[in-house]
């Protein structure tokens, strides 16, 4: 942090640090609103919500009612589908991650023939819309019968062509051909080469690499949308868009819907802010390396 | 740089192998196969025999008809266009704001630059489809506090309106991704050297100064990024506009090219036209990207 520090030696007077800041708070309003909204509207009862003023605390609180009444809700359908939300995101996140470092690791340290033409080939795959293959996947896996199977949406999840591109540049700027070179005249193979030296070095960038996958499977929509039939399968994004579809027949969704949306955001929201100096030291590598 | 400048050794050749195995099958499996399946389909025709399909399907060689059909189709090429007039708004907007707020925060003016940054970033952690039910609720009159706050002071909004529905989809792909974008660009900020700062401020250059001609020319890649992700991004736009369909008449079926993809195969269960209009999406996000790199080179040298 010394660099920013003396970045910021630069101009201080106080009122242009009141302007900034300022602005700065707005902004930041904008951003927290959605939030301070449904946190006030979970305490609601659904006649509240439509009778009380959205940023205002309603007559009574009922946010324990609300939450509780989510979580039970179909025999705690919303606890399962946190669960496979962790499962597809989790499990995906790391092998993900550990594919993404071999290959990316391979293409740095060893030249053998295809070796550019696989890399044209995944960073071609990095322009490729996410949901354009989803439907095309959708069909295959129907052939193969695996439609609608933890599968469908685990096994497109194990893949991370941004992870293979970030790995690679990061592998040929830190794995060093010295060290490689000491371990195999110890007579260490070059698997144990690879999980020894080379995952060591690039540390920084598979944080990286696993928060983008994480975030992206957990984010994710189309895909379970696309695979998924039965209920008890989905992730939880998918699970409270279903509840939110109900809204308008059955209003006791009002509560359930914003009930399980504060219960959603808020392990994700605490994790971004905790985990935002991690993002930072990997993405830095990468963005100067590329 | 490779170990070997020349072909590796045997036994390093099959290590290579071995641990590009993993990621390259599943690669294969899951881009490049479905992608070939796409454009096989997207050339073939299933009739259906018999009132509902039950004496069995043939398939045959289409050519370009499906091509011709998702281009016959008004609702998907409009559709193609409101992401165009979307993009062409949205992206530098978002873009721009996260520029700013990266050099705000970077700037020697901003107290508790940390907790900001994070408030900014929080949003990224929301899953688009919950993000779109918040908004939702937020653009809905008689639940929405800001439609009742705008009254107030005399303005009447209708955030779901045929004219402003499109915005108000912005607004939330705004919300969800600036504070992501505006990390990315704070880390390239990061990594500029302390001498160069150095150098502009014995040079006289204030903070304006600074921004123009230092931090933005030494950022570009990172914004070269970010607006590629964006533009691919702005061609996927699914979950935003199928949430707001519930509280939106202006929303249709087709209102996005993935929605009308979505549709002709779950709806219409034509994968075929499906097919083809995913390939055209894909093309479009390729074409674009490349065309936007293209022109952003051209301006550099």
């Amino acid at each position: 942090m010394r660099r920013s520090s003396s970045a910021r030696r630069t101009g201080r007077n106080p009122a242009s640090t009141i302007l900034v800041t300022g602005i700065l708070t707005v902004v930041a309003v904008y951003f927290l609103v959605p939030v301070y909204w449904v946190v006030i509207a979970a305490t609601k009862t659904t006649e509240d919500l439509f009778a009380t003023h959205g940023f205002l605390l309603g007559p009574s609180v009922h946010l324990w009612e609300n939450l509780t009444q989510a979580l039970t809700y179909d025999g705690g359908i919303l606890v399962r589908w946190f669960a496979n939300s962790m499962l597809y995101a989790g499990v995906g996140g790391l092998l993900a991650t550990y594919f993404a470092a071999a290959g990316g690791y391979a293409l740095a340290k060893y030249s053998f023939r295809g070796r550019e033409a696989i890399f044209g080939l995944v960073l071609g795959g990095v322009l490729v819309p996410a949901t354009a293959t989803a439907l095309p996947l959708f069909l295959l896996f129907s052939t193969l019968g695996i439609a609608n199977t933890y599968w469908s949406v685990l096994i497109p999840s194990l893949v991370s062509p941004f992870g293979f591109f970030l790995c690679r540049i990061y592998a040929d700027a830190t794995v060093s051909d010295s060290l490689v070179e000491a371990a195999r005249i110890d007579g260490a193979g070059e698997l144990r080469i690879f999980h020894t030296v080379g995952l060591r070095a690039m540390v920084p960038a598979l944080v990286t690499v696993f928060l983008f996958q994480l975030v992206g499977i957990w984010n994710n929509y189309f895909l379970p949308l696309t695979m998924l039939a039965d209920e008890s399968l989905y992730p939880v994004t998918l699970g409270l868009a279903n509840w939110n579809a109900q809204v308008d027949r059955l209003p006791e969704f009002y509560e359930l819907t914003t009930g399980g949306v504060l219960l959603s955001i808020v392990p994700l929201m605490v994790a971004m802010v905790v985990l935002q100096r991690f993002w930072r030291g990997g993405l830095t590598a990468g963005a100067v390396k590329g | 740089m490779a170990t070997t400048e020349g072909d590796a050794a045997a036994p390093q050749r099959r290590a290579a192998w071995i641990l590009l195995a993993p990621f390259l099958v599943l690669f294969l499996g899951t881009f490049v196969a479905p992608i070939g399946y796409a454009i096989y389909q997207s050339f073939i025709r299933v009739e259906r025999a018999g009132l509902f399909g039950e004496e069995g399907t043939t398939s045959s060689f289409a050519g370009l008809r499906n091509y011709a059909e998702a281009f016959a189709n008004n609702e998907f090429v409009g559709s193609i266009g409101q992401m165009f007039l979307f993009g062409v708004v949205q992206v530098p907007v978002m873009i721009a704001a996260a520029t700013v707020l990266a050099l705000l925060l970077e700037s020697a003016s901003a107290r508790w630059p940390a907790a900001f940054r994070a408030a900014y970033f929080m949003p990224y952690g929301v899953p688009g489809v919950i993000a779109s039910v918040l908004w939702s609720f937020l653009y809905v009159p008689g639940l929405s506090p800001i439609i009742d706050v705008a009254a107030l002071v005399g303005i009447d909004i209708d955030f779901l309106g045929p004219s402003m529905v499109l915005w108000s989809i912005a607004n939330i792909v705004t919300w969800t991704y600036t504070g992501y974008n505006m990390l990315i660009i704070v880390a390239q900020l990061k990594a500029i050297p302390a001498e160069i700062y150095e150098a502009a401020r014995v040079d006289g250059a204030g903070p304006l100064r600074v921004a123009g001609s230092v931090q933005l020319p030494l950022i570009r890649p990172a914004l070269l990024l970010t607006i590629v992700f964006s533009i691919i991004g702005t061609l996927q736009i699914f979950a935003e506009p199928q949430i707001l369909q519930q509280v939106s008449t202006a929303v249709g079926n087709e209102y996005t090219p993935n929605m009308a993809a979505f549709d002709a195969a779950f709806n219409y269960n034509d994968y075929n036209l499906a097919a083809a209009e995913a390939v055209i999406i894909a093309l479009t996000a390729f074409a674009l990207s490349f065309v936007f790199l293209r022109l952003t080179n051209r301006g550099q040298r």
